[in-house]
């Protein structure tokens, strides 16, 4: 397993995210919540740059006792990354995409070293 | 530049590059050797709103473009030329490439669609394209059949004489007929029918005025037909459609939208034996994926049994007459492997299904969709990517192996 160095930590602020190559892999590195997420950078439905799209909260729905919805409300704890060609959404805390969970995007581990950000792969 | 995400929060992303955004299609092209075989897309789109002030002075009748022309944004006119119709298809901005379009550069002295037009089609292999409009497949909309007719003139002009020929040979069109206008769809297939890069025409489905069975079209489909042309129906969605209107989520509208104007108007065709009349007019179906189809042939063929009174002109059954149209691909339904290879057993894949992208529309289909189905004879992909298209339009190979490939499979027609 190859690091990859990705950043210098004082450089990815919150909300950041890069793109980084190792062999023919494409990585995607995001920072949320003051932790690292990375992914494969290969879209589970055609093979779009999943992760170099938009980050937009969950949206949710939710309904009262008796059945009847609130509408709709941006969620203020999840977190969605999109795929650009096709909307495609993916949890940015599980690589998971949101409409059929058990599609997954293949998950980086992501090491600190010092200033330092490196990318396992 | 910025997008707009959650709650107002701004998100900082890069100025749109095509040939970037498809790196991966690229990649999957010299994977799949591609660029080895003919891959035509017949359904491809422009924004042709954006050259609204080339096009509206192809205009013939003068107080209907002074409307148009004044009607413009850069005279400052506040009402819109075309129909407009309700949806979110960038997804509030997260299919990057709509809000992002206007910040692609192209070079100076290029034509602008051709040049992004290339972009994506070389990213993806594809070698010839079928251009469509985009605002404009909403013209059936337009309350002024006058109007309609204009615009449909213009822009057939304007893209025969401006644009086609500007895409060395890559590009190609099927023109928007004024659908609500029968005389004149038919003056428009005898004035552009034989102009150089026109494969057929294509009439706008979202539309409520005639139906296609009426007598007042056979004179524009015999034209058709005479000039050995395609006529091809491109469908869309109409969330101001009053059965629609129950719809609260534009992915209802959307879904149901695209199938339903194919399903009506395939059916009235069908059923009035217009297979029939026109045996040598090839007709396609665009833009309606393919669930719909066995639907179809099976609803069409129940009823037929029991009620062959109100279908005197069928010789067969509905379904067969179905087998012998075309359809394009996009958008493939491709969640259930088996539906969808009977779906290619019952229209006939091999010869009926062609190849369609839909680029840049936000639900686009790579080559690649069709390529990996594991279910398809490797002559199947060969044809449906861009074989049959070849001998339907007439289209040369662009390399000597397209050639071997185009010959192996029996679809070298041009060369």
């Amino acid at each position: 397993m190859a690091e990859k160095l990705v950043a210098k930590v004082s450089e990815m602020k919150d909300g950041d995210r890069r793109i980084v190559f190792v062999g023919d892999q494409e990585i995607g590195v995001f920072r949320h919540g003051g932790q690292y997420y990375a992914y494969s950078n290969v879209c589970l439905h055609q093979g779009g740059p999943a992760c170099e799209g938009l980050t937009i909260a969950a949206v949710e729905e939710h309904l009262r006792a008796d059945k009847t919805s609130l509408g709709l409300s941006f969620s203020a704890t999840e977190m969605h990354f999109v795929c650009p060609w096709h909307g495609m959404e993916y949890d940015i805390t599980t690589g998971e995409c949101v409409s059929d969970r058990k599609m997954k995007l293949k998950k980086y581990k992501v090491l600190e070293k010092g200033d330092e950000l490196y990318v396992v792969a | 530049m910025d997008l707009i995400a959650d709650r107002g929060r701004r998100v900082p992303v890069e100025e749109l590059n095509t040939s970037r955004l498809l790196a991966h299609a690229r990649k999957q092209a010299v994977q799949r050797k591609f660029d080895d075989m003919l891959i035509v897309d017949v359904d491809a789109h422009h924004y042709e709103n954006e050259h609204f002030n080339d096009i509206l002075p192809f205009m013939e009748n003068d107080v209907f473009k002074q409307l148009a022309i004044s009607g413009t944004s850069r005279n400052r006119g506040r009402g819109a030329i075309t129909p407009q119709t309700l949806g979110y298809q960038d997804m509030g901005g997260r299919v990057t490439r709509y809000p992002l379009r206007g910040t692609e550069k192209t070079p100076d002295g290029s034509f602008r669609d051709v040049e992004l037009g290339h972009r994506w089609m070389d990213a993806m292999s594809v070698d010839y394209s079928c251009l469509f409009p985009t605002g404009m497949l909403s013209i059936g909309l337009h309350p002024q059949t006058e109007m309609e007719v204009e615009l449909c003139w213009a822009y057939n002009r304007w893209l025969t004489e401006k644009v086609l020929p500007e895409s060395g040979g890559r590009f190609f069109s099927m023109l928007t007929l004024p659908f609500s206008d029968p005389d004149a769809c038919l003056r428009q297939v005898e004035e552009f029918g034989h102009r150089k890069h026109v494969g057929g025409f294509m009439v706008t489905t979202v539309r409520n005025n005639l139906a296609v069975n009426d007598n007042r079209y056979m004179k524009v489909y015999r034209a058709i037909e005479e000039r050995g042309l395609v006529l091809s129906f491109h469908s869309g969605p109409n969330w101001g459609e009053p059965i629609f209107k129950s719809c609260n989520r534009f992915l209802v509208a959307h879904a149901l939208g695209f199938s339903w104007y194919n399903i009506v108007n395939l059916a009235n065709w069908v059923i009035n034996g217009m297979g029939e009349r026109f045996p040598k007019l090839p007709v396609l179906w665009i833009e309606s994926g393919l669930a719909w189809v066995p639907f179809m042939m099976q609803k069409l063929d129940h009823e037929y049994m029991l009620r062959p009174s109100e279908a005197p002109l069928l010789k067969k059954k509905p379904s067969d007459y179905m087998r012998d149209m075309f359809y394009s691909s996009q958008p493939m339904e491709i969640q259930d492997m088996g539906a969808l290879e009977t779906t290619f057993r019952m229209i006939n894949a091999e010869t009926q299904l062609m190849y369609s992208s839909d680029y840049p529309h936000w639900d686009f289909d790579l080559p690649s969709t069709i390529s990996d189905l594991p279910f398809v004879t490797e002559k199947a992909k060969h044809n449906i990517l861009g074989g049959t298209a070849a001998r339907l339009f007439k289209l040369p190979p662009r390399n000597e192996a397209q050639k071997a490939n185009l010959k192996k499979f029996g679809n070298l027609t041009a060369a």
